[in-house]
């Protein structure tokens, strides 16, 4: 018994009531500010836990921080911070409770700092609910706002249907092996690998995780709730419900059954390249930037795929790295998204119309987070690719399977379509005709700061990816 | 620091600095990419002049590892085969920069995008490091999209930008994917291309592997290059783009592709190199013959050029698909000598362009009279790309025939693509030169204004001086290149019947085409 691991968790969590607790005694004006202090008071634990996370297990070993929870901790931690810039800027839009919108992101964020140190079916069920609770609540945020309204709706029955498959999965696992706990479990997984009702346990929870990340063909809620959802919603929604997805995900496939996982080399292909392709062609005739962007989330979910179909430690390094670039280039774009679309009703693509003009820096950050996003040097993108690309053909020449050529090929297929729609994007910035309001946008102080980490971080991951692949390695060298 | 960390620092640095500089101040920026590629191009003439010929190995070398645990690094260095290509890259860039006169609207982000391309594409041919090869590669072709876009011309300047973007993005992309299995097939775990080399060497990749990769690498390069039949990119694609940008690209980042071919392929796939010659042969005289036919049913002189630029890259191929010594030096010849010869053309229809609003052919005439420099210049660049000799073409497609035709089994190859070179060249190169050049001169363009004072003239003066220096001397370049494309046609086993002939004569001392033709 370590509580002393989870403190972590503990300083968020009492983070989240302070925020809920403060809006009783805050005046309606001054609480933007709230936003600014839970942003300190988030960096301090970031600041103040780096590199002095200690190692071990908590609850009999249903919690565990090792290599690739800490580097999940930190990687949500620093999404979130960004979040709530964004939702900062946004409040003005939200009519009721932003107080509570804080609160409700930061309850997310330990949900997903569970999440990364979940080593049992029980504490992965929990953390999972934990987030998708509270993004039920904030895709639904805006109550005055019918979309936002059906976003939430759809993501509630959907949600709650992907729990209802997890849980009966867990209850199947668990009623054959009679184990829980993911060491436990891949001591005695080999003997259960032909049994079919641990076998379809198995799949039932991977198709709750498959509906987290969005993967095909579980996707189907994500260009809906996208689209509908508050922007700073969207945002950590595509970026940190998502990696929440992945790290579950890698722990269920390699630390609870590798056993199994090594047989379903040919199904992960598949869910992969089909989830490149389904995502990167939908978003072809999209014309609104929030749907746009979640039919390219699905495009990513297919790519960050590629490192876990291949099984590999090099594939998994290359998952984690390309999310460690996704999140600044993602959190770009719905900064910009944000700004630019604060006060219109429709988010099309039209009103990107001479940004440009208006603000050269928006203008500049969406550009750049559209090439990052297509995978192009010398931004973050491209490395990832590029570290996916390795490990799939690396995969493709040890084990001799060609499906994983296919998928190389798929994911070439999918990276020159997405480049027609992202150019897309790009166009509408600069040249498309008859802008109808050329007005400068003004930005804030936090709001170009925000910008400046993602720009940053963009050109950084994709300019010296030393750092970020070190850390990567190290965290996968937790999984077995 | 190396000189060629120099040549292509000084431009990407100059992109950073732009950032910073207000827009409106248009003196300011116009000066700063200027005086940029002039240093980056007096230290690769330095360089050129210092390269010292017949020296092993390479020269000017620069290490600084980068990700260490995948064996990349930034690994610079020049030998005979991309010492000149890199002379004419900087050139070509300084060239490109000085006909920026032509941009009138968001200057410094175009500005921004030509530094950028400049310094990426003297990167690529200076990296001796596969992942950085590539990753120059890259960004220097991504400004390429978004130039054809914002500042490109004519009706069809969107589809034009979509079709170039994805076309050559799945070429790079394919290269890519045969980059990367090259790399893990090897099993050396670096990215270095002399160790790879060296690894090669000793570890051959089985058969089976090299005919999986060639292909990749031979038809990934070939759409960056415009190999028939993944040509249709680039006629439409250059006559849409500003002319700085199709400078630079038809002239410079094309060549990419085949240095490429020659740099990586041929020493490290060599089994498949010699399967897939016979095919590539074939294939290039598509290049030349067919695009050539289509050149001459072109309306718009810039339509024409660029279908001539794809044709001359037949010759290219026809010298690679030799692989001799005397084919592949060749070839070298001809990557260098067309870099400066599609530079020249595009800048002088740019010019024309910009003058008359056109460049129907039909509607534009007598131009010789009313802009004698220009029209000149435009005549010479025309001799030039019909083989004239004198020019730096001609001595490069002397040697890449001599070359082909001692593999006996590019015999017809070589026939039929004589005949391109000779008769369809000329033929629409000639007659363009009439509709444009001569005849009376239409009453509205009775004003128009030759380039008139030493700046202006500057771009083409040196491009033409550079055709005319390599085609006097081209020793100058052979001297250098041989050497090395001996060293790379050693790990490539000759032919069995090629071999004959390499035997009966003694090619390391090429000095000229004329001692080569009487050494055949």
């Amino acid at each position: 018994m370590n509580a002393s691991l989870m403190n972590l968790e503990i300083w968020v969590v009492g983070l989240g009531l302070v925020l809920m607790l403060a809006d009783v005694f805050m005046p309606a004006e001054r609480r933007r500010f709230l936003a600014y202090g839970a942003i300190a008071a988030l960096t301090t634990m970031l600041v103040i836990n780096w590199g002095h996370e200690t190692v071990g297990t908590a609850f009999n070993g249903m919690f565990v921080q090792d290599g690739l929870a800490i580097f999940f901790k930190r990687f949500f931690l620093v999404a979130a911070i960004l979040v709530l810039f964004l939702s900062a800027e946004f409040s003005d839009r939200l009519a009721t409770g932003i107080s509570e919108y804080y609160s409700l992101i930061v309850f997310a964020l330990s949900g997903m700092l569970f999440a990364a140190s979940a080593n049992n079916f029980a504490m992965l069920f929990v953390a999972v609910e934990l987030i998708t609770v509270t993004f039920y609540v904030l895709v639904s945020f805006q109550r005055n706002r019918l979309v936002s309204l059906e976003a939430g709706v759809k993501y509630l029955i959907l949600g709650a249907l992907s729990s209802a498959f997890m849980v009966f999965g867990i209850a199947l696992v668990w009623g054959t092996t009679g184990k829980l706990d993911f060491g436990e479990l891949a001591a005695v997984a080999a003997q259960f690998a032909d049994n079919k009702i641990f076998l379809l346990g198995v799949l039932l929870v991977l198709v709750g995780l498959g509906f987290k990340i969005a993967a095909f063909p579980f996707q189907i809620w994500a260009p809906d709730v996208y689209q509908g959802a508050p922007t700073p919603t969207t945002a950590f929604l595509a970026i940190g419900s998502k990696a929440a997805g992945f790290v579950l995900l890698l722990r269920v496939l390699f630390t609870a059954i590798p056993g199994v996982t090594a047989h379903w080399t040919n199904p992960l292909i598949l869910i992969s390249g089909f989830t490149i392709l389904y995502g990167n062609l939908c978003a072809i005739p999209q014309q609104n930037l929030k749907r746009l962007l979640g039919y390219s989330s699905i495009a990513h979910a297919g790519y960050l795929l590629l490192g876990v179909a291949a099984l590999s430690a090099s594939g998994q390094a290359a998952t984690l790295y390309y999310l460690g670039g996704y999140l600044f280039t993602v959190l770009g774009a719905f900064t910009v998204i944000g700004l630019v679309m604060r006060h219109l009703e429709n988010e099309d693509l039209s009103a990107l119309g001479g940004l440009n003009q208006r603000s050269p820096l928006l203008a500049t950050t969406l550009t750049l987070a559209m090439v990052s996003l297509a995978g192009l040097p010398p931004l973050a993108g491209f490395f990832g690719k590029f570290l996916l690309l390795k490990a799939v053909i690396q995969q493709a020449q040890v084990t001799a399977n060609h499906g994983y050529y296919c998928l190389a090929f798929t994911a070439l297929a999918g990276v020159v379509i997405s480049l027609y729609y992202y150019f897309g994007v790009i166009r509408a910035i600069y040249w498309s005709k008859g802008a109808a309001d050329l007005s400068p946008i003004a930005l804030s102080g936090p709001a170009k700061f925000t910008l400046a980490i993602c720009i940053a971080g963009m050109f950084w991951f994709g300019l010296f990816p030393n750092t970020l692949l070190h850390l990567a390695t190290e965290a996968v060298t937790a999984l077995k | 620091m190396s000189i060629l960390t120099y040549i292509l620092g000084w431009p990407l640095l100059a992109a950073l600095a732009l950032v910073f500089v207000p827009r409106n101040y248009r003196v300011i920026i116009r000066a700063v990419a200027l005086l940029a590629t002039f240093i980056s191009m007096l230290l690769a003439i330095k360089m050129f002049c210092q390269f010292v010929t017949g020296h092993a190995g390479y020269q000017f070398e620069q290490q600084i590892p980068w990700v260490e645990s995948l064996g990349i690094s930034y690994h610079v260095g020049v030998d005979g085969i991309n010492v000149g290509l890199i002379l004419m890259g900087a050139i070509v860039a300084f060239a490109a920069t000085c006909c920026s006169f032509e941009i009138q609207s968001r200057e410094k982000e175009f500005y921004i995008l030509l530094l950028v391309m400049s310094g990426g594409i003297l990167g690529a041919f200076a990296s001796l490091d596969l992942f950085c090869f590539y990753f120059l590669h890259e960004l220097a072709l991504v400004p390429t999209f978004i130039m054809i876009g914002v500042w490109g011309r004519g009706e069809r300047k969107n589809y034009a930008t979509f079709q170039i973007t994805l076309y050559l993005s799945v070429g790079a992309l394919i290269a890519l994917i045969g980059l990367i299995a090259l790399y893990l097939q090897s099993g050396a775990n670096t990215f270095d291309i002399p160790k790879l080399i060296e690894y090669v060497q000793a570890h051959p990749l089985a058969a089976k592997a090299q005919n999986f990769i060639f292909p990749l690498l031979l038809f990934g390069f070939g759409i960056l290059v415009s190999l028939w039949p993944f040509h249709t990119w680039a006629p439409l694609g250059y006559s849409s783009a500003p002319s700085p940008t199709a400078m630079l690209h038809a002239g410079v980042l094309k060549k990419f592709g085949l240095y490429g071919l020659i740099r990586i392929a041929l020493p490290l796939l060599p089994l498949a190199a010699q399967s897939w010659m016979q095919i590539l042969a074939w294939l290039c005289l598509g290049n030349i013959l067919y695009v050539g036919w289509v050149a001459m049913r072109q309306k718009d002189l810039n339509l024409l050029i660029g279908n001539s630029s794809v044709a001359h890259m037949g010759f290219i191929f026809l010298g690679i698909a030799s692989l001799n010594l005397i084919g592949v030096t060749g070839a070298v010849l001809i990557m260098v000598a067309h870099g400066f010869l599609a530079a020249l053309t595009f800048a002088l229809s740019g010019y024309i362009y910009q003058q008359t609003g056109t460049l129907e052919m039909s509607r534009l005439g007598g131009l010789c009279r009313k802009l004698p420099f220009i029209g000149t210049a435009l005549l010479m660049a025309a001799m030039a790309g019909c083989g004239l000799p004198g020019f730096a073409n001609f001595v490069g497609e002397v040697t890449v025939f001599f070359g082909a035709w001692s593999q006996p089994s590019l015999h017809v190859v070589t026939v039929l693509a004589v005949w391109g070179a000779l008769l369809i060249g000329a033929l629409y190169m000639l007659r363009a030169m009439r509709h444009v050049l001569h005849g009376p001169v239409p009453e509205k363009w009775s004003g128009i204004p030759d380039a008139s004072n030493v700046w202006r003239k500057l771009p083409y003066a040196l491009l033409l001086a550079s055709l005319l220096v390599f085609g006097c001397f081209p020793r100058l370049l052979t001297e250098k290149i041989t050497p090395d494309v001996k060293k790379i046609m050693g790990l490539t086993a000759p032919a069995p019947i090629g071999n004959k002939m390499m035997a009966q004569t003694d090619l390391s001392n090429i000095r000229n085409p004329q001692s080569a033709i009487r050494n055949q």
